[in-house]
């Protein structure tokens, strides 16, 4: 979900840093009022949880390759905005030091993988969990499916932001400018495939952890964390 | 060993499982993630490379590209492995002590 430099004309880039400026003041607001002195060393862990299992590809045996994000889980402990910063710092640094994901196109990937993503999961975690005892099963399962929605929700923004690029941008000859496939390719690619395979590595990630952290009686799970 | 250790150690395993994701795309033969092909590559699939990809492909020189040393990708796969091992480091010390900092300074009035 790393979008490349080239993949998205210069004004689709534009519009991602625009949203995106906003939000970061925001997020970074909100986590000064709200992150207390107790939970920065989880929200440390939680990035490098989150860089990490970027890194573990999956294979989709004769297809493509993709990984999950654990932007939901921090979402879940931590808050959405605390883990919106979480997940901008990682894609950042992957930017930078390991070409992962484009300079240009840095706004778009915070804004599918660090906004969208942890937000969706956020608030289907919160419908679904509603008024559940924190120790209770229905608390790591709507994490878990908050988890899947999150990431599902993000590669569909992404599958649509790359298949628009063909459709706004080709030449007279009908060359393409930037992505050169269209939705129709792009959101069964994209939104498929973490349907289908991606999806799930942050559904079994969030479930797994959020039961661990019950058993081993953490404050994270007995604070209701606000957006 | 308290809670936060015992994040940080599955961090640790994870970090030994990272290499899992160059071998299994590796041994299954599986292409890039979609959408993310370098531009030599988008030419065998679609035989051009669109403008705005030949111009901005290479806009940013990482010093660690693909979690790889410069020029690693010829190399064998154990020491691909390494590199990826090594990347993952590095990354996630940079990352976490950056969040660490960030969250120290923003929370200092909390509690």
């Amino acid at each position: 979900m790393h979008i490349p430099d080239g993949y998205l004309s210069p004004a689709t880039c534009l519009i991602g840093a625009a949203v995106m400026l906003p939000i970061w003041a925001i997020s970074s607001k909100k986590v000064k009022e709200t992150l207390k002195a107790r939970e920065v060393p989880y929200l440390a862990v939680g990035s490098a949880f989150s860089f990490v299992i970027m890194m573990v590809n999956i294979p989709i045996p004769g297809g493509s390759t993709g990984h999950g994000v654990g932007g939901v889980l921090l979402a879940v402990l931590l808050g959405p905005w605390a883990a919106c910063i979480a997940v901008c710092v990682a894609l950042v640094i992957q930017a930078l030091l390991f070409g992962d994901g484009g300079i240009t196109c840095l706004g778009i990937n915070c804004l599918n993988m660090a906004f969208i993503l942890p937000f969706a999961g956020y608030y289907i975690y919160r419908l679904i969990s509603a008024k559940s005892p924190p120790k209770s099963n229905r608390r790591w399962i709507a994490a878990a499916i908050g988890a899947y929605a999150g990431i599902c929700m993000a590669a569909l923004c992404a599958g649509i932001e790359l298949g628009v690029q063909a459709l706004l941008y080709h030449k007279p000859d009908g060359q393409a400018l930037y992505c050169p496939y269209g939705l129709s390719v792009s959101i069964p690619a994209m939104f498929g495939s973490h349907v289908m395979v991606f999806g799930w590595v942050d559904f079994v990630m969030a479930g797994m952890i959020v039961k661990f952290l019950q058993k081993q009686d953490s404050f994270l799970i007995k604070e209701e964390k606000s957006a | 060993m308290t809670i936060i250790k015992k994040l940080w150690l599955g961090i640790v395993v994870l970090i030994i499982l990272t290499p899992l994701g160059l071998i299994l795309p590796h041994y299954f033969h599986t292409q890039d993630a979609w959408g993310e092909w370098d531009p030599d590559q988008l030419k065998n699939m679609i035989g051009y490379i669109p403008q705005g990809i030949a111009r901005l492909a290479d806009i940013w020189k990482a010093p660690l590209p693909d979690y790889n040393f410069k020029g690693g990708g010829n190399m064998d796969m154990p020491h691909q492995c390494m590199a990826y091992v090594i990347s993952a480091i590095i990354g996630i010390a940079l990352i976490s002590g950056l969040v660490f900092f960030l969250g120290k300074v923003w929370s200092r009035n909390n509690d």
